[in-house]
């Protein structure tokens, strides 16, 4: 016994086994489940049976399924651009010496500390067909003469449910992009400035270069959060209207818990694993930038 | 699970007869009713129950359902927990506790949910047969979603009425003196609201409540419907177009954005009196009446309700939200269970709670149509008739797991919603809802 706890391998897989003991309890086995379920028929209060592929091919043919896909890729595309960019913008603009800097930067937060579903019921309200008070504002100012249907026209849904999603998502990009701006040593500027760059090319060949690791990782967080989105579309539309703010999330809870069909909405959700993974994959390439940021090649 | 027998059936009606006569001349108490359904289903010694039901609507609901089940706890020493979940929480709920056999002794659910697990659910048929040789009889919808192989399975609590919510005054001024009775009448009525700046609201967004229950009585009330009574699809039909052509002039009439619409919308376009119609359950006007805003007082005197129109096919055709109460056979004590549910569907238990739910829970048993809750307002009467005129869900095919699944999968509302607002002409949208459904009916 004594021998084995001075063994600095046994110690070392012995101190990680209650991490791995949570992680394959909490996160491999609901995992694999999921994944089962997916090949399966099961309902909910019913064990399934093996099925093989045949949700898969089902859902490849329902035009409910490939709406669901084309609004969460879609969803995602755009919300990430744009949080990417205002987020970027934000972030250079909290990094510089303003009044009230510690304010600001706290502020930019609340969007991400305020609950989701609060946030959400927030934009209910604001979108409400009758009640918007977007829409009262402009009416008022003249600039409109109906109320604006936000929910009730499948692109302005989109648009709708994307710019709530881009509000939330926003002030999360930008700390992070912040901090990472703040790990830019002010030599490199300096040695840039003296050079006679101009603040773009100080943007494009110092800033740009030394964020890209904090981008990708920031990017893969954010894309990865937006393409599970539900709580937002559940609370401002419930995937409507005409399913034209469904994303897999959604419907794959829609498919599997009211609507009892266990094994179809884990095939849903299934489904969505190719493209996480490929956000992954996008973010373990992008931390290989590293090495070119350290002299050597790609 | 037994059968019900010969004798047994002698047993409750030789009850409910003994009944009858000591009660002659006046209404039983609650501790006379107790003693009854005490007497039958003797409690386990050391019983304890626990309940789930679906979230109040309307705060007397709750108040007087918790009232009542203190009151069997103060008679019988059963403590009893009631909780509470949002409605549509509670079916997958009950789902799992079937499955994995464990969980609250009762469950008061949704629709045909006692359909989708009935081996695991005690027969019930003798308390339903106590309450039903006492109470005038069950109406027919109830067997329909609780009894299977001539068993019940589930005790009916009644349903939540929908019917159509109107403003009086509008429609006098609109020349109606009555509230129509056929599509034709309706249509014209929208029509005349729409002209006179209150148009209607009926929700075409994924709302399980107000969107399922008036988009399947468009559907039913022109002929069409989701499946045979083999189950066999048949939504694609002449009828159903006919119903999707109705749909799209009654939507012209509509105020903007109901494709949006939740169940809480139409609730407060309809309170801040942007709209002159709408369909609902009674809490419009129970939101209005309890009001001390004397605005909405007001609003409440010009509340009108109706029962909806009859359509082509010549019958009512309503569907509304139905609520089973379940006794699972893994509960410890199915006898004090079946006191419990029996003593809650009592008279003196189930009148008062109506009244103080102002009737948003229609009655399954035919003697409470003389509660005078119905009559004391003449605007709740409407709500009195909802188990008698209501057709089952998956109407007219078996009950079961594909008619739960296709209206949580929304088919009928996407379906109206897609062709009433142009986005698919009316056989697109009826075939893209025969294929969804076909996948469900055909496991």
């Amino acid at each position: 016994m004594q021998r084995l706890l001075n063994n600095r391998h046994f110690l070392g897989y012995l101190f990680m086994a209650p991490a791995g003991l949570l992680l394959l309890v909490f996160l491999t086995y609901p995992l694999g489940l999921g994944t089962w379920l997916g090949f399966t028929d099961a309902k909910v209060g019913r064990a399934g049976h093996f099925i093989g592929l045949e949700n898969f091919e089902y859902l490849w043919g329902d035009s409910v399924t490939r709406l669901a896909l084309f609004n969460t890729l879609f969803y995602t595309t755009v919300a990430s651009i744009i949080k990417f960019a205002l987020g970027l913008w934000l972030a250079l603009l909290l990094n510089r010496h303003i009044p009230f800097k510690s304010f600001f930067r706290a502020i930019v937060l609340l969007p991400f500390i305020v609950p989701t579903a609060l946030s959400a019921l927030a934009f209910w309200w604001l979108y409400d067909a009758q009640f918007s008070i977007i829409s009262w504002t402009l009416m008022k100012m003249g600039l409109i003469h109906q109320y604006i249907d936000f929910l009730g026209d499948p692109w302005m849904a989109r648009f709708s449910t994307i710019a709530a999603n881009i509000w939330r998502g926003v002030p999360f990009v930008a700390i992070c992009l912040l901090a990472g701006l703040q790990t830019i040593p002010a030599s490199l500027y300096e040695a840039a400035a003296l050079d006679g760059a101009s603040p773009w090319q100080r943007f494009r060949y110092v800033t740009l270069p030394m964020l890209t690791p904090i981008i990708a990782v920031v990017m893969t967080f954010s894309v990865l959060l937006t393409f599970t989105d539900f709580q937002l579309i559940y609370v401002l539309t419930r995937g409507g209207p005409l399913n034209a703010t469904h994303l897999m999330a959604t419907l794959s809870f829609q498919r599997a818990i009211p609507g009892g069909a266990l094994g179809e909405g884990a095939a849903v959700a299934t489904a969505m694993v190719p493209f996480l993974l490929a956000a992954i994959m996008f973010s373990y390439f992008g931390l290989q930038r590293r090495k070119w940021q350290q002299g050597a090649k790609d | 699970m037994s059968k019900f027998t010969r004798r047994d059936f002698l047993k409750t009606t030789a009850g409910a007869a003994a009944a009858t006569t000591l009660g002659a001349g006046g209404t039983l108490v609650a501790g006379d009713a107790l003693a009854q359904a005490t007497g039958q289903w003797k409690p386990e010694k050391g019983a304890s129950l626990r309940v789930l039901r679906w979230k109040r609507f309307v705060q007397g609901d709750e108040d007087k359902w918790l009232e009542n089940t203190k009151l069997f706890t103060q008679k019988t020493g059963i403590p009893v927990r009631v909780d509470s979940e949002g409605w549509e929480d509670v079916r997958p709920k009950a789902a799992v506790a079937a499955n994995v056999g464990s969980g609250p002794d009762i469950i008061i659910s949704t629709f045909e949910d006692a359909h989708q697990y009935p081996d695991k659910l005690v027969d019930v048929t003798d308390v339903c047969n106590y309450l039903g040789n006492k109470y005038g009889g069950w109406y027919d919808v109830c067997k329909s979603y609780c009894v299977e192989k001539n068993k019940w399975i589930a005790v009916p609590m009644g349903c939540a009425g929908n019917a159509i919510v109107h403003r009086i005054g509008a429609m006098k001024k609109a020349g109606f003196e009555q509230f129509p009775k056929d599509t034709a009448g309706f249509l014209k009525l929208a029509q005349a609201y729409k002209a006179a700046g209150m148009p209607a609201g009926f929700a075409l967004g994924n709302a399980t409540g107000d969107g399922n229950v008036w988009c399947h009585w468009l559907v039913w009330s022109h002929g069409g419907k989701m499946v045979d009574k083999k189950g066999n699809v048949v939504i694609a039909s002449p009828e159903t177009e006919a119903a999707l052509n109705y749909g799209k002039q009654l939507y012209e009439t509509f105020i903007p954005g109901t494709l949006s619409w939740l169940d809480p919308n139409n609730n407060k376009a309809f309170l801040d009196g942007q709209i002159g119609m709408t369909a609902n359950g009674i809490s419009i006007y129970y939101a209005a009446k309890t009001s001390k805003d004397e605005k909405m007082k007001a609003m409440a005197e010009d509340i009108g309700h109706a029962n909806f129109p009859i359509g082509p096919v010549g019958k009512t055709t309503e569907l509304n939200l139905f609520f089973p109460m379940m006794l699972f056979k893994y509960s410890k004590y199915p006898h004090a269970a079946k006191a419990y549910l029996a003593f809650m569907m009592e008279k003196d238990q189930y009148e008062p709670w109506q009244q103080a739910a102002l009737g948003y829970v229609s009655h399954p048993l035919k003697a409470y149509e003389k509660n005078p809750l119905w009559t004391s307002d003449p605007k709740n009467a409407p709500y009195s008739n909802s188990m008698a005129v209501m057709l089952p869900n998956g109407y007219d095919g078996p009950m079961g797991y594909a008619s739960a699944a296709c209206m949580a999968d929304f088919i009928i509302v996407n379906m109206v919603a897609e062709a009433v607002s142009g986005s698919k002409s009316p056989k697109e949208a009826m075939e893209r809802a025969k294929t969804r459904a076909e996948r469900y009916y055909k496991l």
